[in-house]
């Protein structure tokens, strides 16, 4: 470590009423080995002081947590974040900056970056030191996960990179670990408000938000009809997973287009992907290819969906999906 | 009202393929198009200008081929396009890319309103928005869904978030990208396609940009590629067999073998 913090790695950790969204989490734990490393100072950065679990984040392994913001804790204010992390990390020079990606990933952290005259490399899925040049070296899939890349950055600091949900297990909390809190209250009157947040939609039609999931259920165009999601919407609901479509379902008006995966919808990496009458066109592969265990049922045998399958099973999904919801229900008792 | 459109030419299929001499991307005779989310974006600013008698302007960073990209945006409505095109923007990441167009569009210098696509089905980044925005010193707003109302000072719009939706009120100019949920993009008229014949596409290098090449490009960008490979697939596929029953009792075996359940 050195005095000046050029070695410190920070993660930016998003919170959900006051909870810490289980990707921070996890991502606290890859990054406190990525510190061990190399004896470097690990700095969990919360955008809001009310965070009831910030004991947590030491336990999971930081060795510090800043908590940004003002007493209220908005649901939306870009342009105050972007500004927060960027006088802090001018004051504190950091050597790397992680973040889940997500909607973090589309704004706050890219702005932060431009304003530190640096770059970003989105969406990782793996982060190693390299221990000769000491850079970071950050893989990320491209081309619909048809292709890898290794990123790193030559002499730009601090490196920011975004990660995948998933792409890291959750570590194992040390309780007596303990971390330095510190709250940075921050002068609003600073922003200009350009942007202003004037309602907030809830979304009702999952309850389990598709690119945290931990396991996606996916219904396409196999079946048929709107009223049939009801029967993949019970298999989620049995292993709390969330509800996923293909294109066509959203086109034809079957599913909001917030449920689509693929290439114009989200890309999701979950630990477990069940593929319910999806064909496999290119650009639905592209959306979840990444995941860990693709479970693929459809009834024709040359659907693409079964060359990216971990398991296949060719049938009639109206078989074999409510057997499939009854037998994991009865498991669960 | 003055729209502004950025666009990115990519490959028309994402099957690709790595020169295993160079382990550089072989993209020679690969049909190229304009990158499907952005059609989103060109979309939206023809409406607009429809709407407000104004005028779209689309741009691009990319190699002289690039220009067929933007004679296709005038197609579908565009009034004017620009290529940003120099060798020394060759290997541009993100970062550098926004630069490059934040630089064109102060050269523009009168605009109301720029619109980007979500994100490329190549690079898959979804940075250059931000960062254009960023780049410009103007608000910006990501994953805007819906445009609710366009006055002369501000737009109110809907953009997705991660709990649903929220309503968004920005000043103009400003910068939004948009996902596919906001319209659904036209097909090019008659008259479009023999405007886009006939278009003369403006190229700008680095010198008439004023960008010094050191600054982008593969020298000027923070970010590198180190390394491109193909991953890994852990095992090859398993098909489960049987009737519907004993094809999940397998699949369930398995799935709590792998802990995956």
């Amino acid at each position: 470590m050195t005095s000046d913090g050029s070695g410190d790695i920070w993660v930016v950790t998003e919170q959900r009423d006051g909870r810490t969204k289980a990707p921070s989490i996890a991502l606290i734990g890859k990054a406190r080995k990525l510190a061990g490393e190399r004896q470097s100072r690990l700095t969990a950065v919360c955008l809001s002081q009310v965070v009831e679990d910030a004991a947590q984040l030491a336990a999971y392994g930081a060795d510090r947590v800043y908590l940004l913001d003002g007493p209220v804790p908005d649901d939306w204010n870009d342009d105050a974040y972007v500004k927060e992390l960027v006088d802090l990390a001018r004051r504190e020079k950091p050597d790397v900056i992680l973040a889940t990606s997500g909607s973090l990933s589309s704004s706050v952290i890219p702005r932060m970056a431009v304003a530190l005259d640096t770059g970003v490399s989105p969406n990782c899925i793996s982060l190693d030191f390299d221990h000769q040049s000491r850079m970071l070296v950050q893989t990320r899939p491209a081309f619909g996960g048809s292709l890898m890349a290794n990123v790193v950055f030559p002499n730009r600091r601090p490196q920011i990179a975004t990660v995948r949900p998933h792409a890291f297990k959750k570590g194992d909390p040390d309780p007596s670990r303990q971390g330095e809190m510190i709250r940075v209250d921050f002068d609003r009157q600073a922003v200009s408000a350009k942007t202003k947040l004037l309602n907030v939609v809830k979304d009702l039609s999952g309850k389990v938000r598709l690119d945290e999931a931990e396991v996606v259920v996916c219904g396409g165009r196999g079946l048929g009809k709107a009223e049939n999601f009801q029967m993949v919407a019970e298999l989620a609901e049995v292993l709390g997973a969330a509800l996923g479509t293909s294109r066509p379902p959203v086109d034809d008006g079957w599913v909001p287009y917030a449920h689509q995966v693929g290439q114009t919808g989200k890309i999701v990496s979950p630990r477990l992907y069940i593929a319910c009458g999806v064909a496999g066109a290119p650009q639905h592969l592209a959306g979840m290819q990444t995941s860990e265990i693709i479970v693929a049922i459809n009834e024709d045998p040359r659907a693409p969906i079964f060359e990216v399958a971990t398991y296949g099973m060719v049938g009639d999904l109206f078989k074999i999906v409510p057997l499939l919801t009854k037998k994991l229900r009865e498991a669960r008792g | 009202m003055n729209v502004i459109v950025c666009i990115k030419q990519v490959p028309a299929k994402i099957k690709i393929e790595i020169d295993p001499k160079t382990s550089a991307l072989a993209s020679g005779g690969v049909d190229r198009a304009i990158n499907p989310p952005d059609l989103y974006a060109l979309e939206e600013g023809i409406r607009i200008k429809e709407k407000t008698k104004g005028k779209v302007t689309v741009l691009t960073v990319g190699p002289a081929k690039a220009d067929e990209s933007l004679k296709e945006a005038i197609g579908y409505g565009a009034d004017d396009a620009v290529l940003l095109s120099d060798p020394a923007f060759e290997g541009s990441d993100t970062w550098a890319t926004s630069l490059v167009l934040a630089k064109a569009i102060r050269k523009i210098g009168q605009f109301d309103l720029v619109l980007c696509g979500k994100q490329s089905i190549d690079g898959e980044t979804g940075q250059v928005g931000p960062m254009l925005g960023e780049a410009l010193g103007v608000p910006f707003v990501s994953l805007v869904n819906r445009i609710d109302e366009l006055g002369q000072e501000s737009i109110k719009m809907m953009r997705m978030s991660d709990e649903g939706h929220q309503l968004i009120e920005m000043t103009l100019p400003g910068v939004i990208t948009v996902v596919k949920e906001i319209n659904v993009p036209r097909i090019p008229s008659l008259r479009g396609l023999m405007a886009a014949k006939k278009a003369a596409i403006t190229v700008w290098n680095a010198r008439e940009l004023g960008i010094d090449p050191a600054t982008v490009g593969m020298a000027g960008s923070p970010t590198r590629v180190s390394r491109v490979f193909f991953p890994q697939r852990a095992s090859q596929g398993e098909m489960l067999q049987g009737d519907p029953e004993s094809q999940v009792e397998q699949l369930v075996e398995r799935l709590r073998q792998t802990r995956a359940i």
